[in-house]
C-alpha cells in the first residue's frame, strides 16, 4: 500500500481472527489491530480528525498552539500531526503515567505540562481548561468534548469492522474519552440490528479516585449512554492476565487497556457459549505494550504486576 | 451469606474509614436503604431524587448498573457491589 504521507495512512488496520482464544468455531472473537497506525495506537484516528475539523473550520491557523489533557497516546498523535503540520504543541499530563509516554512526545516536540497523580485525567483536564483560560489564542481541541473524536469512529474504523466482518453480533472497545464506542457504536447499530456494544472501562487504585469531592467527577461531554448495551470495570489483575493471554495464545502484544477489553470481550463469549448462539466478536487493540515495559505488568506474577500498577494511569 | 459493598476513599467517612461492609437486599435500592439505616448520609451522596447521582458509578459483579436496571437492578447473596465516583480516563 501506497501513501503520499504518513498522515494519509492513518486507519485501514488489519482485523485478525484468534483461533486459539475464540471458545468454539460459532463463537469467535477478532482483534483489530489499532497498533498498527502511524504513532502505534488507535488515537491517530481521533487526533488527526480533531485537527482537520479545527482546519476546516478556521480555529485552528498556521504558527497556532494546541494545549491537550492527556495520557499520552491523544498527546503522541497529536504531537506527529501538529509536527507535520506545523504547529506548536503543549501536552497537560498526570505525573504517574509512564516515562515512555513523556519521552516519546518530547520526541515528537511537544511541550509537558504536568497534572497532580491524585484525580488521574480529572486533574488534567482542569489543569488544561486553566491554562487555556490563560492563552486565549491557543487552541484547545478537547478530545473528551469534541465530536470530531466519534466522527472519526463513525466515518473510518466502524466501516472497516463491519466490511471484514459482516457477521458481526458484538464490538468491545475501551471507555476513555468514549469516542471509539459512540462512532462506531453509532455506525454498527446502524448496520447491524441488535448488535451488542458493549464497554470496557479500566478501574485503576485508589489514588486516582481520590477527588475532594463526589461533584468533581467527570463524564466526558461526548458520552452518550444510550449507544451501549453494557459496560464492564475490570480492574489491573484481569487487564494483566488477558494482556498475557494474547501475547501467549495468539502472538499480540499488546497494551494493558487491551487486556480490559479482551476479559470484556471474552465474558460476552462466554455468555454466548452459554445460550448456545454463535457469535462474532469484534474488539480493539489500542495499542502496543512497548509504552508500558517500564510499568511493571509485563514480568513477575500477575500479582506482582498488577499490584505495581497500582497508582500508576495504566491505560 | 451477604452482598459485599466496595465503598470509595471520598464515602469512607461514612463507614467509619472502612473499605468494604456488607449489606442484605434484593434490589440496589434496598440494599442502599439498609447502608443507610446503619450508616446515616451515605444515601443521599449516592442518591439524587431516588436515582444515581451523576457522577456515582456502582457496578454489580463489575457490570454497570445503569445497564441493569439503575437502581431496580436485582442483587443476590454473593454479589459484589463496586461503588466509585466518575473519573476521566482516555489517553
Amino acid at each position: 500500500m501506497r501513501f503520499d504521507s504518513l498522515l494519509e495512512s492513518v486507519g485501514h488496520t488489519p482485523l485478525i481472527g484468534l483461533p486459539r482464544l475464540s471458545p468454539s468455531a460459532d463463537v469467535r472473537l477478532w482483534a483489530k489491530l489499532e497498533d498498527r497506525n502511524p504513532t502505534g495506537s488507535v488515537k491517530d484516528r481521533a487526533a488527526l480528525a480533531m485537527v482537520e475539523a479545527a482546519e476546516a473550520d478556521g480555529t485552528l491557523t498556521p504558527g497556532c498552539t494546541i494545549v491537550e489533557p492527556t495520557s499520552g497516546n491523544t498527546g503522541i498523535s497529536l504531537a506527529m500531526a501538529a509536527r507535520l503540520k506545523g504547529y506548536r504543541l503543549v501536552c497537560v499530563m498526570p505525573e504517574n503515567t509512564s516515562p515512555e509516554r513523556s519521552q516519546l512526545l518530547r520526541m515528537w516536540g511537544a511541550e509537558i505540562i504536568s497534572s497532580p497523580a491524585a484525580g488521574g485525567s480529572n486533574e488534567a483536564v482542569r489543569v488544561a481548561k486553566q491554562v487555556s483560560a490563560e492563552h486565549p489564542d491557543w487552541v484547545m481541541l478537547y478530545q473528551y468534548g469534541n465530536p470530531a473524536n466519534a466522527e472519526a469512529h463513525y466515518r473510518t474504523t466502524g466501516p472497516e469492522i463491519f466490511a471484514d466482518l459482516p457477521t458481526i453480533t458484538h464490538f468491545v472497545a475501551g471507555l476513555g474519552t468514549t469516542g471509539t464506542l459512540m462512532g462506531c457504536g453509532r455506525y454498527l447499530r446502524e448496520q447491524v440490528p441488535g448488535i451488542e456494544i458493549i464497554a470496557a472501562e479500566p478501574r485503576y487504585g485508589e489514588l486516582v479516585y481520590g477527588l475532594r469531592n463526589i461533584d468533581e467527577g467527570f463524564v466526558p461531554e461526548l458520552y452518550d449512554a444510550s449507544v451501549l448495551t453494557s459496560r464492564f470495570s475490570v480492574g489491573p489483575v484481569d487487564a494483566v492476565r488477558r494482556t498475557r493471554e494474547l501475547l501467549e495464545l495468539e502472538g499480540i502484544f499488546a497494551g494493558i487497556s487491551t487486556g480490559a477489553i479482551l476479559h470484556a470481550a471474552l465474558g460476552a463469549a462466554a455468555k454466548a457459549v452459554k445460550a448456545g448462539k454463535a457469535a462474532d466478536i469484534a474488539f480493539v487493540v489500542c495499542d502496543g505494550g512497548w509504552k508500558y515495559l517500564s510499568t511493571g505488568a509485563y514480568e513477575g506474577t500477575i500479582n506482582e504486576a498488577s499490584a505495581a500498577l497500582d497508582g500508576q494511569l495504566w491505560a | 451469606m451477604a452482598i459485599a459493598i466496595s465503598i470509595p476513599t471520598i464515602l469512607r467517612t461514612y463507614t467509619d474509614g472502612a473499605k468494604s461492609v456488607e449489606a442484605s437486599g434484593s434490589t440496589l435500592a434496598e440494599v442502599i436503604a439498609d447502608l443507610e439505616s446503619r450508616f446515616p448520609g451515605i444515601a443521599e451522596r449516592l442518591l439524587d431524587d431516588g436515582a444515581l447521582r451523576r457522577f456515582v458509578n456502582v457496578y454489580i459483579n463489575d457490570e454497570d448498573v445503569r445497564f441493569l436496571g439503575g437502581v431496580d437492578a436485582p442483587i443476590s447473596d454473593g454479589d459484589a457491589v463496586t461503588v466509585l465516583p466518575a473519573v476521566a480516563g482516555g489517553s
